[in-house]
C-alpha cells in the first residue's frame, strides 16, 4: 500500500529490536476481552484509478454551475474564485502544516493569519479578529456566549431575521446553559422590530444580522444604541461578508462583537463546509475572545515575527476555565479568505460588491415589470424576497428540470410567508441568465 | 551518521500585505458589467475596507514566499503526539476538488445532490463499522466540536429521563478540550487521577462515581499512549449508576481493526478525521469531528440525518429528541470527502495494518531512545510514547531547548509539556507513514542533541538557528498584544 512505506524486512528488523516475534505481540496491553479478532466489513481497497472513476460518477450527480443556474444564497454564495487563490492554497507547506505551536518553523502560517485577522477586522470595522471559527452559526453562538461571560447576564435577544439555521445552532448551544434566548419579531418592511427592546433591561446582548435573511439591510446603529442604553452588548451577524465591501461596517455602527460567515471570500460552497466563522470585537473585550489569536513580536535578533498569543484564554492552558473549547479551527479557510481579499483589493471589492448589488436590482426590476411582488420595501444587497403566485411550487420544480434553481422557498422557515421565495444574484449570474429566469417564471 | 536534513535554504523576506501594493492595482479579474449601475443610498454606503491594492503577481509572490517559511508533513517528519500527523494522500485533494462537490449548495433538493448524500451515508456506515458503534453524525466541524456534541447528547439523554446530573468525571491526563467541552455544556468536571502505571484504576473511578454524575469522559488509548486496560470494568461502574461513557477518539489510530470501541463499553465517542483519517491539518484546520453513538443514543443525534428511502438518499428532520443543530449545514463536507477517499483507498486490511505499524513505530522509538531520554512509564506503548527531560536537567537543559534544537536537524518537534501528569513531557507520535530510515534519522538526531546538551548546551539554548526567525518574545506578545496591522 503506497502510503505504508514499511517493507517486510523493515518490520522484521524493528520487531527484533523490540524482542518480539510479530506485530500481535505489540498489543499485549490490550486485554483479551477488549480485542476484536475479526475483519472490518468495509469495501475492498480501490486503486487510485478506480477511486477517480467512483468519485467522478458521484460528482456528476450534483446540480452545479455551469450546467445549473443558481439563484439561491441563504447562507451559501456562489462567487468567482481566482485561479491564483486555488493554486496558492494548494501549496503543501500551508496544507500539511499544523497549528503553529512551534512558531519558528511556522512563520508562513502565522504571518498569513495575522494578515487575515487584520483584513477581517478592517472589513468589519472592528479592532480585533480571531484566527477563525467553524462557520457563521458557531461564530454567532460564540459571540453570544462571550457577551454572557462579559456582562454576567442570563438573557440574549436575537432577531427572527437571523438565518433560521443559525438560530437553531444558537438554541442548541444555549440549551444547557440556562441562558434565555428571546427572539425579536420583524416588521412588514422586512427588517427587525426594535420596539420590544425598550422593555428588556437584563440582556447580555442584542444580535442582528445584516444583510438579514430576507436580504434587507438593517439599521445597525439603532440597535447598537438601544443595546447600549441598557448596558447590553451589540452583536452584529452576517452570512454574506461581501456586503461590507459596499455598506457601512458593523464596527462603524457601534457593534461590540461581530460574528458571521466568510464563505463568500474565496471559499467554495462544498455542500456547506468547511466554512469560515469570522469573529471580531473591540480591543476592550479582547481577552474574552474565544479561539486563537496571532500576535506580532520580535525574535532574539530583533527581527519581526509572529506567534500565537493570549493563550491563557484557551483550552490547552485554562482547560475548564477557557473562553471556549475550540482547538482545531478553520485556518486554511481563513488563509483562502486572506488571499481572496488580497487579490480583490480595496478598489476591487467595492466594484465587485457594487456589481452584485446592481445585478440583483436588475432582476428585482425585471420581476416587478413582469408583475411579481417584491415582498419587502427595504434596501437589499444581493438577495431579496419575491412573492410568487399560489401554487408556484410546481413551477419551481419545472424550473429545476430546466436547470434553473429559482431561489429558496421561505415557507418551511416562515410559515406565514408561503409562496415567498428568497432569490440571490451574484456576479456569477449574467443578464441573459436573469432574462431567462424572468421569461420562464412568467410563462 | 548520514547528514541530517537540517540545513538553511534561500528564505526570502516578505513584508505584510498592506506594506505592498499601489492604489488601482488588482489581482482579481472583475466580471463583465452587463447591467446598469444603480443609485445607492448615501446613508447606507460605507467607505469600503482599507485593503491594499495588489496585482496577481504581488499576491502570488507573497504567499509563495510565506509558504517557504513553513514546515509541513510534506517537508519532513512531524511527530506531534496526539495529533496523528500522518501523510495526506494527494488523491484526496483531487476528489474534494471535483466541481460537483465544490460547487454544491448545501440546501439543494436531495434529488439534485445524491452524490454528496451517498458519500455522507456510506462514510457514516464505515465509521460505525470501524468504531463498533450504531450511528454516526458528520455534522461537528472539529474534535472539540464533536466533544461538545457528545456532552450535549449526554445532557439531553439525562434530561429526557427527568434527571439533571451536574458532573462529568475527567481523568488528569485529559486533553484540554475535554474539561473545556464539559464546562461549555454546563457540567462540572470532576478530576480522577491515573495510577502509577499511567492508566485509570477501577477503585479511583468507583470512589467518585455517583447518582449525580452524568458520565465519564475518558480517552482510549490515553494521552500517555497507554491502553486503558480497566475500561470494561470502569464502564460497568459508570453504567451501574446510570452514567454514560464518552470516549475521546483522538487516538483511534492505534486500534483500527484491533479494538471496537462499541464492544468495550463506550456509549459515545468522537473521531478526528484530520488525525486518524489522513485529512490535512491546514495550519490549524479545518478538521472534522464525527460523533458515533450506541443505539440508545441515536435519537439525540443532530439533524438532519441522511436516510436511505426507496433506493435514494433523503435528509430527515423528524427526530423529536435530537439536540438540534451543531453546524449551520452538514458539517465539513469537503473534509469528509477526503476521509471517505482514504477509507476507500486503504480498505479494511490496510486500515488495520496502519494501526499495527503506527504502534510498531512508536514502540521502536521508545526502545531506541529510552537510554537517552527519561521514560516515565517503561511499558509497551500504543501509537505514541512519552519521555521527559529529567536526564537533561543536570545540564540545565529543558524539554523546550531540545525541541527547538530538533528543528535545526530538520524535524518538527514532538508535543511538549503535555500531558500535564509528566513534567517536561515529550510526546512522540510518529504515525505509520514514516519509514524506518526517517525514524532512524529522528532517533540519531535526538541522541546527537542529548549529547550536545552535555558538551555544548548553548547550541540548544540558542536554537533554532536554521529557521526564518530565532526564538520569539512571547512574553511581550502577551503583555502588549498587537493582533492587527
Amino acid at each position: 500500500m503506497i502510503y505504508l512505506p514499511h517493507t517486510h524486512e523493515d518490520i522484521i528488523s524493528m520487531l527484533r529490536v523490540l524482542g518480539v516475534d510479530n506485530l500481535d505481540d505489540l498489543f499485549s496491553t490490550v486485554p483479551e476481552d477488549c480485542r476484536f479478532n475479526g475483519d472490518l466489513h468495509l469495501p475492498d481497497a480501490l486503486t487510485e484509478w478506480e477511486l477517480n472513476d467512483h468519485m467522478s460518477a458521484l460528482s456528476d450527480t450534483m446540480a452545479v454551475s455551469p450546467e445549473y443556474k443558481m439563484f439561491m444564497g441563504a447562507g451559501s454564495y456562489e462567487h468567482f474564485i481566482p485561479a491564483s487563490v486555488s493554486y496558492l492554497l494548494s501549496r503543501s507547506e500551508f496544507v500539511t502544516s499544523y497549528t503553529p505551536y512551534q512558531p519558528e518553523m511556522s512563520q508562513g502560517t502565522l504571518q498569513a493569519i495575522y494578515e487575515y485577522q487584520t483584513l477581517a477586522a478592517r472589513l468589519l470595522g472592528m479592532e480585533v479578529a480571531t484566527a477563525s471559527h467553524y462557520d457563521g452559526a458557531t461564530a454567532l453562538a460564540e459571540a453570544l456566549l462571550m457577551a454572557v461571560r462579559i456582562t454576567k447576564r442570563k438573557k440574549v435577544a436575537i432577531s427572527s431575521l437571523i438565518h433560521p439555521l443559525y438560530r437553531r445552532v444558537v438554541q442548541t448551544y444555549f440549551e444547557p446553559t440556562g441562558t434565555e434566548v428571546v427572539v425579536l419579531p420583524y416588521l412588514d418592511t422586512g427588517i427587525t422590530d426594535a420596539a420590544g427592546l425598550d422593555e428588556m433591561d437584563d440582556l447580555a446582548a442584542v444580535a442582528i444580522q445584516s444583510p438579514n435573511f430576507f436580504g434587507c439591510i438593517e439599521n445597525l446603529r439603532l440597535f447598537a444604541q438601544k443595546a447600549h442604553d441598557k448596558k447590553s452588548l451589540f452583536v452584529a451577524s452576517f452570512t454574506e461578508a461581501l456586503a461590507y465591501g459596499l455598506f457601512k461596517s458593523p464596527g462603524s455602527q457601534g457593534a461590540d462583537i461581530a460574528g458571521g460567515e466568510g464563505q463568500s471570500l474565496g471559499i467554495p460552497r462544498s455542500f456547506g463546509g468547511p466554512a469560515l466563522g469570522i469573529l471580531a470585537s473591540s480591543k476592550k473585550h479582547m481577552r474574552s475572545l474565544p479561539g486563537r489569536l496571532v500576535g506580532k513580536t520580535k525574535d532574539l535578533d530583533g527581527k519581526t515575527g509572529f506567534v500565537l498569543t493570549l493563550a491563557t484564554r484557551e483550552q490547552h492552558i485554562r482547560r475548564e476555565k477557557a473562553t471556549s473549547n475550540i482547538c482545531t479551527n478553520n485556518s486554511l479557510c481563513a488563509l483562502a479568505a486572506a488571499m481572496y481579499m488580497a487579490s480583490l483589493g480595496g478598489t476591487g471589492i467595492r466594484k465587485l460588491a457594487r456589481l452584485n448589488h446592481d445585478k440583483a436590482e436588475y432582476l428585482k426590476k425585471e420581476l416587478k415589470k413582469a408583475g411579481f411582488g417584491i415582498s419587502f420595501d427595504s434596501r437589499t444587497f444581493n438577495e431579496f424576497v419575491v412573492e410568487f403566485p399560489s401554487g408556484f411550487e410546481a413551477s419551481h420544480r419545472h424550473l429545476l428540470e430546466k436547470k434553473i434553481i429559482a431561489g429558496l422557498c421561505l415557507a418551511p422557515y416562515y410559515p406565514e410567508l408561503s409562496n415567498h421565495y428568497l432569490l440571490c444574484v451574484t456576479e456569477t449570474r449574467s443578464k441573459e441568465d436573469m432574462d431567462t429566469l424572468v421569461r420562464e417564471v412568467k410563462s | 551518521m548520514k547528514e541530517s536534513s537540517g540545513a538553511t535554504g534561500l528564505l526570502l523576506n516578505e513584508p505584510l500585505l498592506w506594506e505592498k501594493g499601489k492604489k488601482g492595482r488588482c489581482g482579481f479579474s472583475l466580471p463583465r458589467r452587463d447591467v446598469d449601475p444603480c443609485s445607492l443610498d448615501e446613508d447606507l454606503m460605507g467607505e469600503g475596507p482599507d485593503f491594499p491594492d495588489l496585482s496577481e503577481i504581488d499576491v502570488v509572490r507573497h504567499y509563495t514566499r510565506l509558504s517557504q517559511w513553513n514546515f509541513g508533513v510534506d517537508t519532513g517528519m512531524y511527530p506531534l503526539g496526539s495529533c496523528t500527523m500522518k501523510y495526506s494522500p494527494k488523491t484526496n485533494e483531487k476528489q474534494a476538488g471535483l466541481p460537483g462537490f465544490t460547487g454544491a449548495h448545501p440546501l439543494l433538493p436531495p434529488e439534485l445532490s445524491q452524490g454528496a448524500l451517498k458519500i455522507m451515508f456510506e462514510c457514516e456506515k464505515y465509521l460505525n463499522e470501524i468504531t463498533g458503534m450504531y450511528a454516526t453524525t458528520l455534522q461537528p466541524a472539529a474534535g472539540a466540536h464533536g466533544e461538545l456534541t457528545g456532552m450535549l447528547i449526554i445532557y439531553a439523554c439525562h434530561k429526557k429521563q427527568g434527571k439533571q446530573r451536574l458532573k462529568i468525571i475527567v481523568p488528569d491526563t485529559a486533553h484540554g478540550t475535554n474539561p473545556a467541552s464539559v464546562s461549555l455544556c454546563g457540567f462540572r468536571p470532576v478530576p480522577v487521577t491515573s495510577n502509577e502505571q499511567g492508566i485509570l484504576s477501577v477503585e479511583a473511578v468507583a470512589e467518585i462515581m455517583d447518582q449525580d454524575t452524568a458520565g465519564i469522559m475518558l480517552t482510549n488509548p490515553n494521552t500517555l499512549g497507554l491502553f486503558e486496560e480497566n475500561i470494561r470494568k470502569i464502564a460497568k461502574i459508570v453504567h451501574d449508576k446510570g452514567g454514560i461513557v464518552y470516549c475521546d477518539g483522538a487516538n483511534m489510530n492505534a486500534v483500527m481493526g484491533v479494538v471496537k470501541m462499541g464492544d468495550i463499553g463506550i456509549d459515545i465517542m468522537q473521531l478526528n478525521l484530520h488525525k486518524t483519517f489522513s485529512t490535512p491539518h491546514g495550519g490549524g484546520g479545518p478538521g472534522s469531528g464525527p460523533v458515533s453513538v450506541a443505539k440508545h443514543l441515536e435519537p439525540f443525534l443532530p439533524v438532519p440525518r441522511v436516510v436511505e428511502e426507496n433506493g435514494a438518499y433523503i435528509l430527515a428532520e423528524d427526530y423529536p429528541d435530537s439536540i438540534g443543530k451543531i453546524s449551520a449545514f452538514h458539517g465539513a463536507f469537503g473534509v469528509v470527502i477526503k476521509a471517505y477517499s482514504y477509507i476507500r483507498r486503504m480498505g479494511p486490511e490496510n486500515l488495520k495494518k496502519a494501526s499495527r505499524l503506527a504502534v510498531l513505530n512508536a514502540n521502536y522509538i521508545k526502545e531506541m531512545l529510552k537510554g537517552t531520554l527519561h521514560l516515565p512509564y517503561d511499558r509497551p506503548c500504543m501509537h505514541e510514547c512519552v519521555f521527559s527531560d529529567k536526564h537533561q536537567a543536570v545540564y540545565k537543559i529543558a524539554t523546550l531547548d531540545m525541541a527547538k534544537r530538533l528543528m535545526d536537524y530538520g524535524f518538527h518537534p514532538p508535543t511538549i509539556y503535555f500531558p500535564l501528569v509528566v513534567p517536561g513531557a515529550i510526546m512522540v507520535e510518529p504515525t505509520e507513514t514514516e519509514s524506518k530510515e526517517t525514524i532512524d534519522q529522528f532517533i540519531e538526531a535526538f541522541k546527537a542533541i542529548a549529547n550536545e546538551a552535555g558538551e555544548n548546551p548553548d547550541l540548544l539554548h540558542d536554537a533554532p538557528k536554521n529557521c526564518k526567525v530565532k526564538r520569539l518574545d512571547e512574553v511581550t506578545a502577551a503583555r502588549k498584544p498587537c493582533l492587527a496591522g
